[in-house]
């Protein structure tokens, strides 16, 4: 790439040829033989362990949030859906027995036999 | 008597995450090396260190023991040190007309006469650092690899997780990628 020299007045401009390709190499090498420093700082494992002991806590933390939260929803759906089917079920006709009633006999058919043996 | 590798890891799998600090003691330095050829600041660096040990943590049931400890470790680092160089490219479009006076000088010699501009300079170490802060992440990783670290592209595909002809294609065009940024900073700086 030929360039000129910035600042020069028109009759001083100097034309130099620049070796793209050999300065890439150069550049290349310098950054070679600049090998980066292997320092640690002071203590930095200490401060990598206390780290992730720190994100081991909340995570178990977090498994049981998670779980209570999920077993809230559930109980919320269930309690919803049980509502809506009290709600929305037909109301009982006055000649059908009642579901409690039923209930009620049933669990205690043994104690009013129990009442009507002689 | 001291434990091995393989015992320590055994153990930080158990739930033994102080097991882990002879790990991070033992492979520190070459994770703050590597750091320290994509970024400048040295809180950056210990950033993307700190960055590759909590996920070499989170991820070290994934590591079945076939390789090295070390070479799964330094994959991570380089992935990270990737993953910094994309969240952070900043001043990639800035010109070189701030170039400070060693660098000027430096680069005036290599004009006049470049068998006298120095490879060990530090204004060289610099100007280098300039061009590869310019260069795109992938530009700037395929050269680090290949051509300061002097991998093979073997090394570099394993490491990168990049396919070998990918990386063949990424190191051509790095290349020109960095001539072209050569070529901006002489016009920058003569014309």
């Amino acid at each position: 790439m030929i360039v000129t020299r910035s600042g020069g007045a028109a009759s001083k401009k100097i034309r130099v040829r620049m070796n793209l390709a050999e300065l890439q190499r150069k550049l290349i090498a310098a950054a070679r033989a600049n090998m980066p420093g292997d320092r640690v700082p002071y203590a930095f494992e200490k401060r990598v362990t206390a780290l992730l002991a720190s994100r081991v806590a909340p995570k178990n933390l977090d498994l049981w949030v998670r779980g209570l939260w999920r077993a809230a929803v559930s109980c919320v759906a269930v309690a919803l859906l049980c509502g809506a089917w009290a709600v929305f079920t037909p109301a009982v006709t006055p000649g059908s027995t009642d579901l409690s009633q039923d209930f009620e006999n049933t669990l205690l058919a043994s104690v009013n036999q129990g009442d009507q043996a002689p | 008597m001291e434990r091995t590798e393989a015992e320590l890891i055994a153990a930080v799998l158990k739930g033994d995450s102080a097991s882990f600090e002879p790990l991070v003691q033992k492979y520190s330095p070459r994770v703050f090396a590597t750091a320290r050829r994509y970024a400048r600041r040295e809180s950056e660096v210990e950033d993307i260190a700190q960055e590759v040990w909590l996920k070499a943590f989170e991820k070290l049931n994934g590591f079945r023991g076939e390789a090295p400890f070390e070479h799964w470790l330094m994959r991570m680092t380089v992935r990270t040190c990737y993953d910094f160089l994309r969240g952070h490219q900043r001043n990639r479009e800035s010109s070189f007309s701030d170039l400070s006076g060693p660098e000027s000088e430096w680069l005036e010699r290599f004009v006049t006469a470049p068998e006298t501009a120095g490879e060990n300079a530090e204004a060289a170490r610099l100007l280098v650092g300039r061009v590869l802060e310019r260069l795109s992440p992938q530009a700037r990783l395929v050269i680090t690899l290949l051509e300061i670290e002097d991998r093979s592209v073997k090394e570099i595909s394993k490491l990168t997780g990049w396919s070998v002809p990918l990386v063949k294609v990424r190191a051509f065009r790095a290349r020109a990628e960095m001539r072209k940024i050569l070529a901006k900073m002489a016009k920058d700086k003569y014309l």
